[in-house]
């Protein structure tokens, strides 16, 4: 039988290659925002992508549940919901379960079936909390369990299939939710099927990242990973960079503006350029995690709970431009995408190749 | 296709299209054939990231673009004269053949890729990869000249044309001109009003003065530009410009050959 996210696996674990669109919005006051604006956005970008990949990522769309981690589990089939349900509810505290809501259309025929699980923190301590739903997230992805995970992050979801990204849209009945920061990704994959865990965005608790480009070291992020618990079940390269934040900001410290030059680290002659202190930084940067740098072209957003960063690869191989109007940054593959949800801008530019854009929220979200 | 009214054709009043959300294969489709029945100026009102537009047309029409229009504006343009009220995106005059492009606003990146002739004005600043492979031949010499600053790899492996940065319109702390600036030129002409740290610079190249034939050649260039934005521009200082030649001639002439 045919499963219902085509993963047929004809080339197991292999990298895979896009030329996407991607766009997000932040509203730094907090400002919840249903996301019409942005399915409108990308669907003026609908070319750039082929109608095998589309998602969105939502921070702020469950204020009811906002302490409790939010698990969104794509299954193969309804008869797999059992078992997994039996492993998770031994494993946490599920307080509220529910189906993600879809609604099929001519257009997205054939897919698979969605729950989400609201889970009480597993632990007082913060940090011991996140362990351990990282552990049980990748407990649960490498497993031969006809599921996956595709998000686990505190009020926040991710939404994702084949198709384009605006019908994805309307499957998920995304006009339903309200968020103060929106992602969207529309998918090119030439180098692996497109199957609808192999959409972006990638997440882990709260992370997400959408990525127009390739990661041409994807075999040795996902090997540098894996001595760290982080193991790569969904076929498709930007899933290392989710986890590479996991690993750098969270659990390692790193600051973003860190962080950035591990994932795309200033040249050999650049640094020597830099003054005596920096110099040492970066160079003891680029020693430590030379196998969690990025090769590759790239242009990402990635975002979390409090904020919204874009960057480029070094040498600027794929477009990314960043808006604003009042509170509410944007930032896009093309400009034409912004415009056509909000023609008069108070600024606009193309940030630095190599540099992180990065715009947060004016005050930490409310209580997490 | 309505026949056009025959006032349209005569008149100087130009042929008003209100772009909105056209696909812009229908939309091109359109300009083409209004063209080729003898449409003389057009404006795009409402323009929304469509592609190609004006892609390989070889007429002599003039396109006022009102909005944003989508990458790849002017691939293979034979002739028209566009001039876009706004920013461009990327990929702007992509082997372009001739005619003329004017930006009244920000350029992406990779404007004049391969481009064989014509010009292309861009007010403010432009992204990475600007002029990259552009070449020239007799009489056929492109000319891109940027208002603001360029980013990296401006006039990579540049063949022969000139390029033209100002740094005259915006006032931000980038160096004029990014890294890798014209890295593996071996033709053509690079002027830059500023200064190029040499580390800046691709290795085949050297940083020279102008000479009275560069100010020659140059002037009627930048009275064009400063006319066509409307602005008194500080920008005949001649002893502030720097030209960056190739100093090398053919230097793989030998790659393929014993």
């Amino acid at each position: 039988m045919e499963k219902t996210w085509f993963v047929e696996r004809p080339y197991p674990n292999e990298k895979d290659i896009s030329s996407c669109g991607l766009i997000g919005l932040i509203n730094t006051d907090g400002r919840r925002v249903p996301g019409e604006l942005i399915r409108d956005a990308m669907a003026n970008m609908h070319d750039r992508g082929n109608g095998l990949g589309g998602g969105f990522g939502a921070y702020g769309i469950y204020p009811t549940w906002q302490d409790h981690y939010c698990m969104h589990v794509m299954y193969e089939d309804q008869s797999k919901v059992v078992p997994l349900e039996a492993f998770l509810y031994d494993k946490l505290r599920v307080d509220h379960v529910e189906e993600i809501p879809v609604a099929a259309s001519r257009k997205i025929r054939k897919y698979p079936y969605f729950r989400r699980y609201f889970i009480a923190p597993p632990a007082a301590d913060e940090s011991e909390a996140d362990t351990f739903m990282v552990e049980t997230v990748m407990e649960i992805n490498q497993a031969d369990n006809g599921a996956f995970v595709i998000s686990s992050g505190r009020n926040m979801g991710v939404f994702k299939g084949v198709g384009y990204p605006e019908d994805i849209y309307d499957f998920f009945r995304l006009d339903e939710y309200e968020g103060y920061i929106w992602t969207a990704h529309n998918r090119f994959p030439t180098n692996t099927p497109g199957w609808w865990g192999g959409a972006h965005p990638f997440s882990l608790l709260d992370w997400s990242i959408v990525h127009n480009g390739e990661i041409s070291s994807y075999g040795i992020n996902r090997r540098y990973l894996e001595m760290f618990g982080y193991v790569c079940a969904l076929q498709t390269d930007t899933e290392v960079v989710a986890y590479l934040l996991d690993l750098l900001v969270r659990r390692h410290g790193l600051t973003f503006e860190q962080a950035s030059a591990v994932l795309a680290p200033p040249l050999w002659k650049d640094i020597d350029a830099m003054p005596a202190p920096k110099k040492e930084e970066f160079k003891k940067m680029r020693m430590i995690y030379a196998s969690a740098s990025l090769n590759g072209p790239f242009a990402f957003l990635l975002a979390y709970s409090g904020g919204l960063i874009g960057l480029n690869d070094r040498v600027k191989l794929r477009p990314l431009v960043v808006a604003r109007k009042d509170k509410t940054w944007y930032m896009s593959s093309e400009e034409s995408a912004i415009r056509v949800v909000e023609p008069e801008l108070e600024e606009m530019f193309a940030p630095p190749a190599g540099k992180p854009f990065i715009v947060e929220l004016d005050k930490a979200p409310a209580a997490v | 296709m309505a026949t056009i009214a025959a006032h349209v054709l005569e008149s100087t009043e130009p042929y008003i299209i209100d772009v909105g959300r056209t696909y812009y294969r229908e939309l091109n489709n359109q300009i083409r054939e209004l063209a080729a029945e003898g449409v003389k100026r057009f404006v795009l009102k409402n323009v929304m990231g469509q592609r190609y537009l004006c892609a390989g047309l070889s007429h002599e029409i003039s396109v006022e673009v009102h909005g944003t229009p989508g990458e790849d504006m002017a691939v293979f343009m034979d002739g028209p004269k566009i001039t876009v009220y706004g920013n461009a995106q990327n990929a702007i005059g992509n082997t372009m053949n001739e005619g003329k492009i004017v930006v009244h606003g920000l350029g992406g990146d990779v404007i004049g890729y391969g481009m064989r002739g014509g010009r292309i004005y861009v007010r403010d600043n432009v992204g990475y990869r600007v002029g990259i492979h552009m070449k020239g031949y007799f009489d056929k010499q492109p000319v891109i000249v940027v208002g603001g600053k360029a980013g990296d790899f401006l006039g990579e492996y540049m063949a022969g044309g000139c390029l033209v940065v100002l740094g005259a319109t915006v006032n931000d702390d980038r160096p004029i001109v990014g890294d890798y600036c014209a890295a593996g030129m071996h033709g053509g002409r690079l002027y830059v009003r500023g200064q190029v740290r040499a580390e800046r610079l691709g290795k085949e190249v050297k940083v020279f003065n102008l000479e009275e034939q560069d100010v020659q050649f140059l002037t009627p260039i930048l009275q064009d530009f400063a006319h066509t934005f409307n602005r008194d521009l500080d920008i005949f200082d001649f002893g502030q410009y720097c030209k960056i030649l190739p100093v090398s001639s053919r230097p793989y002439g030998n790659l393929y050959a014993y």
